[in-house]
């Protein structure tokens, strides 16, 4: 059933020659190469290529429709690229296995709310703990000491990270009657409790006010600090993407215009445009 | 397979795909709900029965033929326009299934009223359709069969010319290919909707005149809804084509199963075979054969 | 700081909010002293074994959200399989039980593998292929009823440790007692972990795959699971209820049933199944007793019928509109009232 074949392909020619050979493994948390990805007529990445750094804040931006978020569908399986290939840790793939992502250290949070609404914030945050879950099905039925004792180390996990992120109040309370703010930061909750080792987030802090955005961004950077992670962040806020990231990549109708540090890309002639034609339009 | 062997296993997939347009016919009755609405109407059978008991019933009080007809299709319309207003518009903006679960209940209503109003009995339905066969290069066609599949041609003719070129199906394509957009530009959803329930209503009568003049008018004829479901699945539930191409393709195939395959088995097998077939369709292809193949946006 | 267990809001609230003790005491020893055979054999047999059906649809539906439209289908395999198997086999009375169980979910699982590929629509027209498939095969194999010539065949007696159980009382006990341990069993499962990946896939599915929720495997065994339930139904409808076993007491309008007893009761509710079957079973004998009385006899039964299916559909159609959250949702409101009141 599992057609998940996790291939483990050496890394080919194409994802080399993008690379620097010699540090291809370590110096990287995530290397795209040349994806390409299309819906019918619409070619939504054009030959994409760029990589993360361990513990880096990579943005990604770009006006609407640029392609941003299939960039992260892209990294997740969710769609599959026409050609190109990505590297994730030690790993070449051309094609994710979703359900095999949470086990490669690998969360990430949706444009659009991807909750359980009719489950508790803790349920929630829980759920991205499901995948280390051991315990058999009849084990935890009859509530056994292991399918306890597992269940208590979960919700020891959930409120840890319910701490960090100042939702321990909330713990209780179904995910349907939260704001949307408090619910964005759910989904960063459930992203974080299994501690990536990557983090895609798609827009956290849209539609949120300029303090709820401050907040956001110190919890995504509280986090990286603490664990090192990598986060790939998608963000219209501009703001927000120099104050946060580290590296920010421009994308314009699918291809990849710009890629530096804040400062540069600020400068660059070809984002200015970019975002100035979209505005005149 | 010596001749007659061969020019049977014409008669018998001729025979099959003639049944196959009668299955066609309920089944577009379906797509047609489900593409504004999303709905899937289980009540289409339940519609089918009410719409030929009520012809029936009239023909039998000495109405004559083509006011009854007239009359029957106003019932219909009225049908539409009611479910509409007391079942869809309560329940709008909840999920399909809701919406489905619903029909089910619809379905239990419109039969039940169909036969509390009109009676149990078995009624005849003569459409005044040689029902006799004629014979073509040695193979037998029969005549009702024929004139069925035209009818169903014409009907199919129309409701294209109609969502074409008139203005109500026009928005009825508009919702159908985006509710929110249809809405934006000032259309109304429910009018839309109810039109097309009408017009499923309308669908349902001539599936039901055909039918009942086959199997007579009785509660069964309710029953074909479930002729009408796999073909669906087949097609895909979005597609007018895809149900006419399933509906013949699923007539054929139960046909020739039924006589090449029934024997060893223990025959009637037509309760489940379109079932089957669809079901290993769907898993080679999950929406069906002709169904929008929509790539979920995230 | 509170455990997992008891945050909790959606967990089903069998055992928080129902003086469960009191119930069941009422139940095993109340009702066995007091109550009249006619109201064992006419009401309590047939609403424990729809309501068990209902427990274990609600556990695909409700939970997993997954519409059947073939729950007696499972029943039918669960009634029939009980039969062979102690006729056959001669074993004692819970090991036939769960063998037959067993039965059913092999059955529920073969016909739960679409549910892999279809979503939606397309999963609920599949499941009309279990009801039809299982209805033809058992009618159309004589094998399964042992080839009676009726294709009616009578339940054979049970025995436990050398008693009958087929007094009344007896089969109203057995009925209870595995109603109440298989419920409770759904209970623990729903309320654990379980039963939250089984929302997660209901209320996001792409969402749960991506975190690792095993999507497939969960899906797998709330068809096993509910269909085991819905088989254990079955053998109680044929074998406490009944005591006959045919293939046509199993047929769509009885998976309708199933289905409308968790709309009506309430989805993903335990109490839901138990509410809605009451309605169901009490519903048609409190409609003919009001005919009975109002009418004298001169509705004749056909047209009884029709009325209550009229009436069924539109009970069906006001919940959906109404209160979505079914009978337990507004006896909590009712209970909520009571309280205030009291105080
Ligand atoms: N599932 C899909 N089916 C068809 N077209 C799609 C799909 N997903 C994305 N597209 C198209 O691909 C292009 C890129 O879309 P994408 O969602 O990646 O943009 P984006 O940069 O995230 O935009 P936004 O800022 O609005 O979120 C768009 O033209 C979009 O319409
Ligand atoms: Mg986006």
């Amino acid at each position: 059933m599992t057609s998940a074949v996790l291939r483990r392909i050496a890394p080919a020619r194409p994802v080399l020659n993008t690379l620097h050979p010699t540090t291809l493994l370590p110096a990287y948390a995530l290397a795209l190469s040349r994806i390409s990805l299309s819906f019918g007529g619409i070619k939504a990445l054009r030959e994409v290529s760029f990589q993360v750094a361990p513990g880096e804040i990579r943005a990604v931006i770009g006006p609407n429709g640029a392609g941003k978020s299939s960039v992260l569908n892209v990294i997740s399986g969710l769609y599959q690229a026409d050609s190109g290939s990505l590297v994730l840790g030690a790993q070449v793939f051309e094609h994710v296995p979703p359900q095999a992502l949470a086990g490669l250290g690998v969360a990430r949070t949706f444009q659009n709310l991807a909750l359980f609404p009719s489950l508790s914030v803790a349920a929630n945050i829980a759920a991205g703990l499901t995948f280390q879950r051991k315990a058999w099905s009849i084990a935890q039925v009859f509530r056994l000491p292991n399918a306890r004792a597992e269940n208590r180390a979960i919700a020891d996990q959930v409120a840890e990270i319910a701490a960090r992120l100042d939702l321990t109040a909330h713990l209780d309370r179904t995910v349907s009657t939260l704001s949307y703010g408090l619910q964005k930061r759910v989904e960063l909750a459930r992203a974080l409790v299994a501690r990536p080792k990557l983090l895609l987030l798609d827009e956290p802090m849209a539609g949120m006010t300029a303090t709820e955005k401050a907040e956001m961004a110190g919890y995504i950077r509280a986090a990286r600090d603490s664990t090192g992670l990598s986060v790939i962040l998608i963000e219209h806020d501009i703001g927000v993407v120099m104050g946060l990231s580290d590296r920010v990549a421009v994308l314009d109708y699918g291809a990849k215009i710009a890629d530096g540090t804040p400062a540069e890309v600020q400068r660059d002639p070809s984002v200015i445009r970019a975002y100035l034609g979209q505005e005149a339009a | 397979m010596d001749w007659f062997g061969f020019l049977f296993l014409i008669e018998v997939t001729i025979g099959g795909l003639l049944s196959g347009v009668m299955y066609a016919l309920v089944a577009i009755g379906f797509v047609l709900i489900y593409k504004t609405s999303g709905v899937l109407n289980f009540a289409q059978g339940a519609m089918v029965l009410f719409a030929a008991l009520t012809f029936v019933s009239l023909v039998e009080a000495g109405v004559p033929f083509f006011l009854a007809l007239i009359i029957s299709a106003a019932i219909m319309v009225a049908l539409g326009f009611a479910i509409e207003r007391t079942v869809l518009r309560p329940l709008a903006n909840r999920s399909p299934m809701t919406l489905f679960m619903a029909t089910l209940g619809l379905s239990y209503i419109i039969e039940g009223a169909a036969q509390i109003i009109w009676g149990t009995e078995v009624h005849r339905l003569d459409l005044g359709i040689s029902n006799a066969p004629f014979q073509i290069a040695g193979v037998f066609i029969s005549t009702f069969d024929l004139v069925a599949a035209g009818i169903a041609g014409v009907l199919v003719a129309s409701l294209t010319a109609f969502f074409r070129w008139t203005r109500t199906g026009l928005a009825f394509r508009a919702v159908a290919d985006d509710q929110f957009a249809a809405l934006a530009v000032g259309l109304r959803l429910d009018r839309t909707w109810a039109t097309v329930w009408a017009a499923a209503g309308i669908v349902a009568l001539v599936a039901g005149l055909l039918w009942g003049a086959r199997l007579g008018v009785q509660f069964s004829l309710s029953l074909i809804v479930l002729k009408a479901l796999p073909v669906l699945v087949l097609g895909g539930f979005d597609s007018v084509l895809g149900a006419i191409v399933a509906g013949l393709a699923i007539g054929a195939a139960e046909k020739l199963a039924e006589v090449y395959l029934g024997p060893f088995v223990g025959g009637g097998i037509e309760g489940w075979f379109a079932y089957v077939v669809a079901l290993l369709v769907l898993l080679v292809r999950p929406s069906g054969l002709f169904g929008q193949k929509l790539v979920e946006r995230f | 700081m509170s455990t997992l267990a008891d945050t909790r809001l959606h967990s089903p609230n069998l055992l928080r909010h129902t003086p469960l003790a009191t119930f069941l005491l009422i139940a095993f020893i109340a009702i066995p002293a007091l109550a009249s055979p006619y109201v064992i054999e006419a009401i309590l047999l047939p609403f424990l074994a729809l309501a068990l059906a209902g427990v274990g649809l609600n556990l695909l539906t409700g939970y997993g959200g997954q519409v059947s439209l073939g729950s007696a289908a499972f029943m039918a395999v669960g009634a029939f399989a009980a039969y062979n198997i102690q006729l056959r086999l001669n074993l004692p009375l819970p090991l036939t039980i769960l063998l037959s169980a067993l039965t059913a979910a092999t059955v529920g699982l073969i016909f739960g593998l679409p549910s892999l590929r279809l979503r939606g629509f397309y999963l609920a027209v599949s499941t009309l292929a279990a009801q039809f498939f299982v209805q033809w095969a058992l009618t159309k194999f004589g094998w399964f009823s042992n080839y009676s010539p009726s294709g009616v065949i009578s339940a054979p007696g049970m025995t436990l440790l050398g008693y009958s159980l087929d007094s009344t009382t007896a089969r109203y006990l057995l009925a209870l007692t595995l109603v109440t341990l298989l419920t409770l069993g759904v209970w623990a499962f729903t309320a654990g972990p379980l039963g939250n990946d089984l929302i997660a896939i209901r209320d996001n599915e792409t969402a749960a795959q991506i975190i690792g929720v095993p999507v497939l495997k969960t899906k797998l065994v709330a068809f096993a699971l509910s269909s085991a339930i819905i088989g254990v139904a079955g053998f109680l409808w044929a074998f406490t209820y009944l005591r006959t076993i045919e293939p046509a007491g199993f047929d769509l309008d009885r998976s309708f049933d199933v289905l409308f007893i968790i709309i009506i009761g309430g989805l993903a509710t335990l109490r839901g199944a138990f509410l809605g079957a009451g309605l169901i079973v009490v519903f048609p004998l409190l409609l003919s007793r009001l005919s009975a009385m109002a009418f004298g006899g001169m509705i004749d039964s056909g047209v009884l019928e029709l009325v209550q299916r009229i009436i069924l559909g539109t009970l069906i159609i006001a919940f959906l509109i109404a209160e979505p959250n079914g009978l337990a949702a507004i006896l909590t409101r009712v209970k909520r009232r009571f309280a205030r009141n009291t105080l």
